[in-house]
């Protein structure tokens, strides 16, 4: 199994002055640089470190949000490919039905993978609803723009003969011809997040690593079974590391210092859903069947229900305990064989995956803290979870 | 519910009345809510009300994703059912429909009726002649649209299913049709000089999603238009006060000179 460092850049100093929204309407007056710059600066130690730690590296992007600082996932990106030399570097990554330009997110990701010597994962998101409003992209056809998107990202790396024309439904380019042309051939691996057995056989059609991300104990099942009863259909086998699955990590000396990194990092799952409802449910951006349901409910009841325990009791993640997010599969947490044995229960629960996403820095964890969360993971975790999957 | 065929395409349909023929173009919400409003207009009129492709029942061919689209849709409804001299109403997102086929084509439309229309930009870049309503919270929104949101809103919590999965394809559909550009075609402002047939404009005195001036603006901006607002009313004035709409149209396609 690979594993992953994740943070998403939070700038936590804002929360407190922040009411029923962490996203969209947020004002910006909120946010110091000068804290920001910090912030930035010390996610990135963390990231840099992890290099040193044989921890590959996960980058994401929202927008308008306090909980992420973190608007162009590429950014940190080009600064790692240059500052690490050894680990992967995914980005998971760009919403490219929500960007206009989709040669532009294939020169990006091009120019990572060469600076980084052929080390770059790109992932393709569709964003959660709320990315809607920030990016003022129609959420009707966005999963048409998605796919035509990918499609033509795709094309534009593995053509290196000049120039070709592409006049879609939503993109239109008479003259294709990315430079640089990317490391890896024919493209960097293709990541997309996934939260439901629908987009997972999307994906596994089309032989995409999944990335499956707060689906827990109770949602993760069904998602990864879809994506292997597609790829056989579909003639491509799926091997363990096409599924990925991402839980917040806090590992301690003692099972009090795990659980307490622990209830720090999971600052993310308890600010990241609190949104103005108004943006729950972008018109058409959910199927009419799910969207209606939201609309009987004013959009409130939306996201409900999405974080279970095991004996199938809603969690609210706005005051979700550690013990809560252990129960629902978000979270192993506690001493490093704590940690190994319930990750081990999570994948012999799910069938198996071959790519562990660590939240390792989330929410108020400091960077000393998140220093030693990494550093005690890679030397008493990492080893044993490395033979897990081969 | 009825359906109607057009050029291939399915659509969901109302009718009342057997007069002289009436199109109703409808708006993004509550199309459930206009029976009261057809019954008044079905006295004098024979009321078509086809809901727009994508929207609750009806189908929407995959190359339809314009207003354009709309208009030349409806345009051959026109010809396909030979209707002559027909009285053409359109409320809010329909009134912009309206508008877009009465830039083409007049041949077969007597009168228009916009009732709060949308699909005119007169503001400036960093004016909102609309509001965004996809960005609004329920209450405001609610309280922008009606003039008595408690008695003139559904209760989306008493739906069935298949109602409200009706309505979130009406939401969707608006979208499509009217996201970006918000509700507006840049371009149809300098065509308005074509919409020489007479024209009411109907508003509701208290929308809050387009204002009262707006309306005073898109009147004086149409060649043959006059205007008349409608009290107690929000951005659906027929269905708040489906007497007092029905009226007005009455009055209007009875008077010989504006």
């Amino acid at each position: 199994m690979k594993v992953w460092h994740f943070s998403e850049m939070a700038y936590h100093p804002a929360w407190p002055q922040l009411g029923e929204s962490y996203r969209v309407i947020i004002p910006s007056r909120l946010y110091d640089p000068k804290i920001g710059a910090d912030l930035y600066h010390r996610y990135l130690d963390e990231w840099a470190l992890c290099d040193e730690l044989g921890i590959n590296i996960m980058t994401n992007e929202h927008h308008a949000t306090a909980t992420c600082a973190d608007s162009v996932c590429t950014i940190p990106m080009a600064i790692l490919a240059r500052e690490t030399k050894k680990v992967r570097l995914l980005a998971l990554g760009m919403p490219i039905g929500n960007r206009n330009d989709p040669i532009r997110v294939a020169e990006e990701y091009a120019t990572i993978d060469v600076i980084s010597r052929g080390r770059l994962e790109m992932g393709f998101v569709k964003g959660v609803p709320f990315e809607i409003a920030p990016a003022n992209t129609n959420p009707a056809d966005l999963m048409e723009r998605f796919w035509e998107a990918h499609d033509l990202i795709l094309k534009a790396m593995m053509s290196h003969d000049g120039p070709f024309n592409w006049e879609g439904t939503h993109f239109h380019y008479r003259q294709v011809n990315v430079w640089p042309r990317p490391w890896q051939q024919p493209h960097p691996p293709v990541w997309m997040p996934v939260g439901s057995p629908g987009s997972a056989s999307e994906a596994a059609a089309r032989g995409m690593t999944i990335g499956v991300l707060n689906t827990g104990w109770m949602r993760t099942p069904a998602i990864y079974e879809a994506y292997r009863k597609t790829a056989a259909e579909t003639g491509r086998p799926a091997t363990l590391d096409k599924l990925a699955y991402m839980a917040l990590i806090g590992v301690g000396e003692t099972r009090e210092d795990g659980w307490r990194r622990a209830d720090q990092i999971l600052g993310y799952s308890r600010t990241s859903g609190i949104v103005a409802p108004q943006f729950m449910n972008p018109p058409g951006y959910a199927s009419a069947a799910q969207s209606g349901q939201a609309l009987k409910t004013s959009g409130a009841g939306f996201r409900a229900g999405r974080i279970q325990s095991r004996d199938g009791r809603n969690i609210d993640p706005r005051t979700m305990s550690v013990a809560d997010a252990i129960d629902a599969g978000l979270a192993f947490a506690g001493t490093p064989d704590d940690v190994y044995g319930q990750l081990l229960a999570f994948y012999d629960h799910v069938g198996g995956f071959g790519h562990l996403l660590m939240m390792g820095q989330g929410g108020l964890l400091d960077h000393k803290e998140t220093v030693a969360n990494l550093t005690l993971f890679s030397k008493e975790v990492l080893p044993r979870v490395e033979d897990v999957a081969g | 519910m009825e359906r109607i065929n057009i050029a291939g395409v399915s659509l969901e349909m109302l009718t009342a009345g057997d007069g002289p023929p009436l199109l109703f173009l409808h708006g993004g919400d509550y199309f459930a809510q206009h029976r009261d409003f057809f019954g008044k207009l079905a006295r004098r009129w024979r009321v078509i009300a086809p809901r727009h492709p994508g929207f609750g029942g009806s189908a929407r061919p995959a190359g339809f994703r314009t207003i354009h689209d709309l208009a030349y849709l409806y345009l051959d409804l026109l010809d396909g059912q030979d209707l002559q001299d027909v009285v053409l109403v359109g409320s809010s997102f329909g009134g912009w429909l309206a508008l877009e086929m009465c830039v083409r084509c007049l041949e077969r439309i007597g009168r228009l009726v916009l009732i709060d229309s949308l699909g005119v930009k007169f503001g400036g870049r960093e004016e909102r002649d609309i509001a965004d309503v996809y960005a609004l919270p329920s209450a405001e929104l609610l309280g922008r649209t009606f003039f008595d949101p408690a008695s003139a809103a559904p209760d989306l919590a008493a739906l069935d299913d298949d109602e409200a999965k009706s309505i979130a394809r009406d939401r969707a559909a608006t979208a499509l049709y009217g996201w970006r550009p918000y509700m507006h075609n840049p371009a149809l402002r300098q065509w308005l000089h074509r919409v020489h047939a007479a024209t009411l404009v109907i508003w509701g005195e208290s929308d809050g999603i387009v204002e009262r001036n707006y309306g005073e603006r898109l009147c004086r901006s149409l060649p043959n238009a006059r205007f008349e607002l409608i009290g107690q009313a929000g951005h659906y004035p027929q269905i708040e006060r489906p007497d007092d709409v029905a009226d007005a149209i009455e009055r209007f396609a009875r008077a010989e000179v504006l």
